[in-house]
């Protein structure tokens, strides 16, 4: 479990973080979306005890960072933004260094490192240098380094990044997989479409502060507004007189579609294809118009960075 | 413990195998150990024989010993580059993160770091040692007996321990590779000076000042390990990204530190002044008993020795053996104006070298610097007493009048340079080195302008138009 109130990081007259609060309970993955320089690393190192809040406070695991460092960092698997792998130790010499300094025993250590090896199909790599590896592969076993001791925490700054897609498909299950086992974690990305799959609460972070935070659906909400609902026909349909439920409003009108904003979709929604029915409507289809997590992102940046701009011409 | 000691061996053990795996530090390492050894066989050879030739055969004795010194020495510093990259090396490479990641406790990192910094030149030099001392063996030159042999391993081990623990300390706590490799020349040429001075004892055949220079080394470098873990800290060795010389942030947190909460000189004086007079309560009390301690020791000295070794001393030996005495402790122009302005200036001097010897010794020389001085007035009232004079007399003619200032004012420098060096090795959570260094140096000038200037000026002043005439109607 990860709880912070108003976690805050000063360096020299610089706030790289400001009153972050935040809380993820055992079985949730949070996504710490920003743009570079805006406080995910600050506040990832603060989680893990690397750096200390200059005002505010963290509870990972259940141990405060400021106190109980130690343990705290026992708790966490951190995958860093820098792979920081040794080149010229081969892969299982790298995971089996990192279970020592964990404290695994030399069952423990060969097990995990083979499975975990394994697992992302580097098996046979292990036994290599790692400065042969490809990038891809180093990111892999940078993130079998952060899961070699079993972390009830992980910490995953761009878990995904530089690896090809099957790669990152076995990353991404492998997170859910560690989600399902009530696993805590929390993951820096830019890829936004692996934050809305993965991402039970989604904070958005600029210039240290958290503008943000909650479920998709609920920053869509926040954001976008109320969710748009799309009816589409087999053929050309006039729906002059139709009526629309309370809460339902007709937005769009094209040829074969007509677009609604629906505030309670819940009710609206089957009165209005009763409705539709009702009307002999050739209807097709009824749904919900996609909204992605890209979507919400750029309207809450083009948002903050146009009141900052507003706020220099003022 | 024995879990601790393991973790220790686990980050050297890594490190250590990974040098061996990397020509670049391997090969000229091997080669500058193994080719060394060789160069100075022959050069050791060619100088015996010229030596033996012109019956110098006491230098010549002592040249081997010499050598081994030499050739110990220069594969620590080829090798104080893996001790220099240890932190800072890491994390230009990206690599220190997840260790410091790990639930390692700071002293374990830093004495992983420290065992594997000190063992690669040890290796080195033994390695070194080993081979000249084959090629010594199979030639007519003199070979040093076991004794000298313990006593110069045990000086490269002092030497290495020394430079590792110096260099471990500047590679946690600068930005880059290139800024340790830089600061590096200050290890290598405090101890090649180090070195010269050990040298000149080794062919004058002082082995028990030998032993001293070894404790001394030994000491100086537990000093660097502590001042090393004290101001280790994740924070900054992740924190900071770049050297930068911010002059800004150093004059701001150095006239915040000296100006304090004061509005006034008064303020000043009532709040600043006072809060580091009372820090100084300990260092003053440690530095009065030292003054009496060195005091008599020197003054016992003295009185025992130098009848023993001046026994047939005529009256005119001692008399000039007292204008000597006259003249060390700057008596000799009793009863003659000297300017106040040259003793005030004379003794800021002494005060600053005081602080600038003992800054870079955690306290140490500074001590020692005060203690010569607190030595020499001792061992001069001893002499005098020897020639038929009362010391009492003489202190109380010669020394008291400016004394009364002049004292408290070296000790409270005295005082607050080992303040200096015990905040310096002790831990400071939340502030950088930079930040300690430039608050004490602050508190120091607080002292030195509020107090010690201020003591000097009045016993100057004293020295200079009281004290001649009382010392010289005295002397009559």
């Amino acid at each position: 479990m990860i709880e912070t109130q108003d976690l805050s990081k000063q360096f020299n007259d610089f706030w790289a973080v400001e009153g972050v609060t935040l809380s993820v309970k055992p079985g949730q993955i949070l996504a710490l979306l920003g743009q570079n320089g805006a406080g995910k690393t600050t506040t990832v190192r603060m989680l893990t005890a690397l750096l200390s809040p200059t005002r505010g406070w963290a509870r990972v695991a259940g141990y405060d960072v400021s106190r109980r460092g130690d343990e705290v960092r026992a708790s966490v698997g951190v995958l860093t933004e820098q792979h920081g792998l040794y080149m010229r130790m081969t892969g299982v010499e790298y995971l089996d260094f990192f279970g020592k300094v964990y404290h695994l025993n030399a069952d423990g250590r060969r097990s995990r490192s083979d499975y975990l090896l394994d697992y992302f199909g580097m098996a046979q790599a292990g036994a290599r240098r790692i400065g042969e590896y490809s990038k891809g592969m180093r990111q892999k076993l940078a993130l079998a380094r952060a899961l070699m001791h079993e972390p009830p925490v992980l910490l995953l700054d761009e878990p995904t990044s530089a690896m090809d897609p099957e790669s990152a498909r076995l990353v991404r299950d492998e997170i859910a997989r560690l989600k399902s086992s009530r696993r805590t974690i929390v993951i820096c990305t830019h890829n936004l479409a692996e934050a809305e799959v993965l991402a039970d609460i989604i904070a958005i972070i600029y210039k240290g502060r958290i503008l943000m935070t909650g479920t998709l659906e609920e920053l869509k909400q926040n954001v976008l507004g109320t969710p748009e609902y799309e009816a589409k026909f087999s053929r050309p349909w006039l729906a002059d007189s139709m009526k629309t439920p309370d809460g339902m409003t007709l937005i769009g009108r094209g040829e074969s579609s007509i677009r609604f904003r629906v505030e309670n979709p819940r009710e609206a929604n089957p009165l209005m294809v009763r409705e539709l029915a009702a009307m002999d409507a050739p209807l097709v289809a009824f749904q919900e118009v996609p909204r992605s997590l890209e979507q919400v992102y750029l309207k809450v940046m083009a948002d903050v960075q146009g009141s900052s701009a507003e706020m220099i011409h003022a | 413990m024995r879990d601790d000691l393991r973790i220790i061996w686990l980050i050297a053990g890594r490190e250590l195998r990974d040098q061996f795996r990397d020509w670049r530090i391997l090969s000229p390492l091997l080669v500058l150990t193994l080719a060394f050894p060789v160069l100075m066989n022959e050069v050791a050879h060619q100088a015996v024989a010229f030596f033996a030739k012109y019956g110098a055969n006491l230098i010549a004795s002592r040249l081997v010993p010499f050598s081994v010194l030499i050739i110990g020495f220069f594969p620590i510093t080829i090798s104080l580059v893996v001790a220099l990259e240890s932190f800072v090396g890491e994390k230009e490479r990206g690599t220190i993160e997840p260790l410091l990641s790990a639930p390692l406790k700071n002293w374990q990192l830093y004495f992983g770091k420290l065992l594997v910094g000190a063992l690669t030149p040890l290796v080195a030099s033994f390695l070194s040692i080993g081979l000249y001392m084959i090629m010594v063996s199979h030639q007519h030159l003199q070979m040093p007996s076991l004794y000298t042999m313990f006593l110069l391993m045990t000086l490269t081990v002092a030497h290495a321990t020394l430079m590792v623990s110096a260099a471990i300390v500047i590679s946690a706590q600068s930005t880059s590779v290139r800024a340790a490799n830089l600061l590096a020349s200050f290890i290598v040429i405090p101890v090649a000076v180090l070195m010269q001075g050990e040298s000149v004892l080794m062919f004058w055949g002082t082995d028990q000042v030998l032993w001293l220079a070894v404790a001394a080394v030994i000491i100086m470098a537990g000093l660097l390990v502590r001042l090393g873990i004290s101001h280790f800290e994740r924070e900054y060795l992740l924190g900071r990204e770049f050297d930068s010389l911010n002059w800004r942030w150093i004059l701001r947190t150095f006239w915040g530190s000296f100006r304090g909460e004061a509005k006034s000189l008064f303020d000043w004086y009532r709040l600043e002044v006072r809060k580091v007079m009372r820090r100084l309560a300990v260092p003053v009390l440690i530095i009065l008993t030292l003054a009496v301690i060195g005091y008599f020791a020197s003054y016992d000295w003295a009185m025992a020795n130098i009848p023993r070794l001046l026994p047939n001393a005529s009256t005119q030996d001692m008399k000039e053996l007292v204008n000597g005495a006259l003249d060390s402790a700057g008596l000799a122009q009793a009863g003659r104006h000297l300017s106040a302005l040259l003793i005030f200036g004379n003794n800021v001097r002494a005060t600053f070298v005081i602080l600038l010897v003992g800054i870079v010794s955690f306290s140490v020389l500074g001590v020692m610097a005060y203690l010569v001085n607190v030595g020499l007035v001792g061992g001069v009232l001893g002499i005098f007493k020897l020639s038929g004079y009362s010391p009492a007399v003489l202190f109380a003619a010669g020394l008291l009048p400016h004394g009364i200032f002049e004292i408290p004012a070296l000790m409270l420098s005295s005082a607050i340079v080992l303040y200096i060096g015990a905040a310096l090795v002790t831990p400071q959570t939340g502030k950088s080195m930079g930040q300690v260094v430039l608050e004490l140096l602050a508190d120091w000038a607080k002292i030195f302008l509020g107090v010690v200037i201020p003591l000097l000026a009045i016993a100057a002043v004293i020295e200079s138009y009281v004290t001649p005439s009382i010392l010289s109607a005295v002397m009559k």
